[in-house]
């Protein structure tokens, strides 16, 4: 059963489709990113399941009720924003207890809950405090146990590790996973980073000028997007230009521009003769120091990026951008020449045509 | 203090810069000796006259003061009519500082320029629209005859009411500004927040937006009452006999009497009680909570007192109840945007607020006199003024001694303004209430002390009385309008400027100031336009010959209501517009 579900859902601001007509299910205890660019519509559609936006068509159903004009105190919903939005003129305990008050839970139970939330988040000596003595990190705790203290069907993130640094933010996400397998609610969380999308969700929605580019397992979309635009988000790619000379069963084979032909995967049925481009994920290029028959590139210079060191090589037949490969770096490894020429070598499951002419 | 050693003097060659601290010093010392010796030294002789009888010490002024019923009456009511006044305009004016607050940018600057147009439309200009508004042929009095509701004329004016009427009109927009300064630093996601939990709209509004806003409430409050209890303008034209206030004793002390020292007595009283506010204020709220900044919660550890718990259970019981009474209704189903009664209610109040003086517009040209509704179309009150030398002379000496006020005050108050927020010293706070004494003192003191000192050094009746007496009451205006556009300013622009060659006047010419230019140009429209609606200095220290538009219009006002006078209100009306639309089209293409 979904938990929640979306038929058709749109938003308009005057000229311009923040979200185009949207359907989107999600399943119980599922953790699904909204994952995409500013403007891609991904803030409008977690506004219109909150509540906090009215939406122009279709409807949203939560637990199959239809909750499309229900003011947000009315949905089963809890929130995280951005800037956490604690109270700054309650206290902690007070912050936290203060969706159960407006259910009407008995004193009692409010104290014993709040105390197990702050537990739960690891700060069980702050409840006295106020939101502005505290910390980015635990500020962020405080507000992921009071949208989660009332058990919601489904809780809602708006890039919530945003204003974090790097390595509160890893922590964090780790935080949030461990508290959503405790409490098994659902998440819908929004993020413009595709690694937090990439690590935390079940699925990723990935959305691009107000409608789903693609919706699928992180998985997925990294080894099998069906756009440009997704291969290009999610990642580095290399992108080949070529012709799709036959196809059948989600493999292919592709002539490229040195009039080469390789073998692809083709994550969905395309016609004969269509232009595609061949996505390559740098690290699954392997250059092999003797050339010979197959794709030929020469190396322009290399860099160590730290675990892995990154090569730049030209082709002028294959793509127009240079082509970039990467190795783990490692000491015994003999150090590239630039000038010279390599083999490319990948496997064809790791080379996956898509069509070149889609816009975005 | 140990002293500091003075350094030695470095080669003439590679000139070394003023140390930090006496550079400090020379940007404040302007502002420093125009206060001490023009606010500070002759509210001290004041002080000083009030407990002198004769040559010697003596207590026979207060004892007069307090010992006598008539006194003690009109003390009473000036408290009176300041409490009354300051719970009006704050009730009103929240729902307008409210409703500023959240709507979109674009509709917000429409409401705002209404608010500001009343704001600087003079004291003066909206007690006369009054005057005639409530008048026997007034438009208040032939609506209700039009409707029905009375037959003949009813005397609506010489009244506390019609007192309390204008004063609160006079004083929403500044209750509404103070408001606001407070609830757009409320976040908006706050009340959203709440509403995701599960707090239905009314709850949201009184346990999370109200307690918010409630510093807001409590400087409105302090702004309009002491601003409301050094009133003369209002019970004087709109009052009766008996709706006298302290400061109507004061001039009439001085005009009439020549009693200094009973005057100074009353004085330090008014300013007595406007310091005692302020303490009380400061005790019980804090006065941090005036900047803007919301008053830092000290970390009290364990439970919440008795009253902020007794204040909990109110605000609770407000939101049952108001969320009962918004389920009455059905709900609409577009939330976005205001409220429909909110808007209602806040265009109704903003047209209260403007009517009286564009009603008095089509009156200046009315052949009818002052009679609604206006007939005939004539220019002749007009022709009038430009024809009458006393009038033109009190335009061009306002206008004169407005544009130097604003010069000085700008060239008084920037300095200070870059001091106090780029600046790294000690005492900013200090400074920063020092400068903004003026404001709090109410004008009447410095007036009459003013005029003391000015008698004696031969001020009296010359523009440079005038205009170091506006300096004084314009310059905070310019330090905090200025200090407001440094804030915004990104001093790293100054360093990238520098680093790229540019010599620090070269940096201050190309970069600071035509970024900082249209802030700079609004300070010195504001204080322009405070010495060109200010009475009551000039009112003492103007002299006979010498008034300026203002104190003309008094003078004429306490004699005789004419449509000629309508004329000129019109006039300052329009020139203050003017001036309000210039500064936002500065703002906006700043923007």
């Amino acid at each position: 059963m979904s938990t929640l579900e979306t038929q058709g859902l749109g938003k308009v601001y005057g000229d311009f489709v923040a979200l185009a007509p949207t359907d989107l299910k999600v399943e119980k205890g599922e953790f699904l990113t909204l994952l995409g660019p500013s403007g891609s519509g991904k803030t409008t559609l977690l506004s219109l399941i909150a509540g906090l936006a009215e939406a122009d068509s279709g409807r949203i159903l939560m637990n199959d009720r239809d909750v499309t004009y229900a003011a947000p105190y009315q949905r089963d919903i809890g929130m995280m924003f951005q800037n956490y939005a604690l109270f700054p003129h309650m206290t902690i305990a007070e912050n936290i207890a203060f969706p159960l008050k407006m259910r009407g839970t008995p004193a009692a139970e409010i104290r014993r809950l709040v105390q197990e939330a702050l537990d739960m988040v690891r700060l069980p000596h702050i409840a006295d405090r106020f939101p502005k003595e505290l910390s980015g990190g635990q500020q962020q705790r405080v507000a992921l146990a009071r949208c989660t203290i009332y058990r919601p069907s489904v809780i809602l993130m708006d890039e919530p590790l945003g204003a974090l640094d790097k390595k509160l933010r890893d922590q964090m996400q780790f935080e949030i996973l461990r508290i959503h397998k405790e409490i098994g609610g659902t998440i819908v969380y929004v993020t413009h980073d595709q690694e937090e999308a990439m690590t935390m969700s079940d699925r990723i929605c990935l959305m691009n000028g107000g409608r789903i580019a693609q919706l699928g397992s992180p998985a997925d979309l990294y080894f099998r997007p069906q756009s440009l635009f997704v291969a290009d988000f999610l990642g580095e790619a290399n992108l080949l230009e070529g012709r799709l000379v036959s196809g059948a069963d989600g493999e292919g084979v592709v002539r490229l521009g040195d009039a080469s032909e390789i073998r692809v995967t083709l994550p969905r049925p395309l016609g004969q003769g269509a232009a595609v481009k061949v996505m390559l994920r740098p690290q699954n290029i392997r250059l092999e120091d003797t050339p010979g028959e197959g794709l030929n590139a020469r190396l322009r210079s290399w860099s160590v990026t730290g675990a892995s060191t990154k090569f730049f090589l030209e082709a002028p037949a294959l793509a127009s951008d240079p082509l970039i490969a990467t190795r783990a770096t490692a000491m015994s490894a003999r150090a590239p020449e630039p000038g010279r020429d390599y083999r490319l070598s990948f496997d064809p499951r790791d080379a996956v045509a898509i069509p070149a002419d889609e816009a975005a | 203090m140990a002293a500091i050693p003075a350094p030695a003097r470095p080669p003439a060659a590679t000139r070394r810069p003023m140390s930090r601290r006496s550079r400090q010093l020379l940007m404040a010392a302007p502002m420093v000796l125009l206060l001490v010796t023009f606010l500070i030294y002759p509210s001290a002789q004041l002080f000083l006259l009030s407990f002198q009888k004769g040559d010697g010490f003596s207590l026979e002024n207060y004892q007069r003061l307090l010992g006598t019923p008539v006194y003690l009456t009109v003390m009473m009511l000036t408290l009176k009519i300041s409490v009354v006044t300051t719970i009006f305009a704050v009730i009103a004016g929240y729902p307008v500082a409210y409703l500023i607050s959240i709507l979109p940018k674009a509709k917000k600057g429409r409401i705002l320029f209404w608010i500001l147009l009343s704001f600087w439309t003079s004291f003066l200009v909206r007690a006369f629209a009054w005057i005639i508004l409530l008048g026997r042929n007034g438009v208040v009095n032939k609506l209700l005859q039009t409707l029905g509701i009375s037959d003949a004329p009813i005397a609506l004016m010489y009244n506390f009411s019609a007192v309390v009427i204008g004063m609160v009109h006079a004083l929403l927009p500044l209750a509404v500004l103070t408001m606001l300064s407070v609830m757009e630093n409320i976040d908006r996601n706050l009340t959203r927040a709440a509403s995701t939990l599960g707090a239905r709209p009314g709850m949201a509004f009184w346990k999370i937006y109200f307690p918010l806003s409630f510093p807001g409430v409590t400087s409105g409050a302090l702004m309009v009452f002491v601003t409301a209890i050094g009133f003369f303008i209002f019970p004087a034209l709109l009052g009766g006999r008996r709706e006298t206030m302290i400061t109507q004793i004061i001039i009439e002390q001085i005009i009439q009497t020549m009693n200094w020292g009973f005057a100074s007595a009353v004085a330090v009283l008014l300013l007595a009680v406007v310091l005692l506010v302020f303490v009380l204020y400061d005790r019980a709220v804090g006065l941090s909570t005036m900047t803007g900044e919301s008053a830092a919660r000290k970390g009290r550890p364990g439970r919440r007192g008795i009253f902020s718990r007794i204040g909990d259970a109110i605000l609770t019981g407000l939101g049952h109840a108001s969320d009962a009474i918004i389920g009455l209704f059905p709900r609409r189903r577009a939330r976005e945007g205001a409220p429909r009664p909110l808007l209602g209610f806040v265009t109704v109040l903003l047209a209260v607020m403007t009517l009286p003086v564009l009603l008095m517009i089509p009156l200046s040209f009315a052949e009818s006199g002052l009679n609604w509704p206006p007939q005939g179309f004539t220019l002749k009150w007009y022709q009038q003024i430009f024809d009458s030398p006393i009038w033109m002379s009190a335009l061009t000496r306002s206008l004169v001694v407005g544009f130097s006020t604003a010069v000085l005050a700008l060239l008084i108050g920037t300095p200070v303004a870059f001091l106090m927020v780029r600046g790294r010293m000690r005492g900013k706070t200090a400074l920063l209430a020092f400068t903004l004494m003026p404001v709090v003192m109410p004008n009447m003191i410095l007036s009459v002390g003013l005029f003391y000192l000015y008698a004696k050094i031969g001020l009296v009746g010359t523009n440079l009385g005038l205009i170091i007496g506006h300096t004084v009451i314009a310059v905070p205006y310019v330090v905090l309008t200025v200090m407001s556009v440094l804030r915004n300013y990104d001093t790293r622009l100054d360093l990238a400027a520098q680093s790229l060659g540019a010599t620090p006047i070269r940096t201050l010419r190309l970069v600071t100031l035509p970024i900082i230019g249209a802030g700079m140009i609004s300070a010195f429209l504001f204080a322009f336009t405070i010495s060109f609606d200010e009475l009551t200095i000039a009112l003492f220290t103007s002299g006979g010959m010498s008034a300026t538009l203002p104190k003309q219009l008094w003078d004429e006002v306490s004699l005789s209501i004419s449509p000629l006078l309508a004329a000129v209100s019109t006039c300052l009306f329009l020139f203050v517009t003017a001036l309000i639309v210039a500064v936002g089209l500065l703002n906006r293409r700043q923007k």
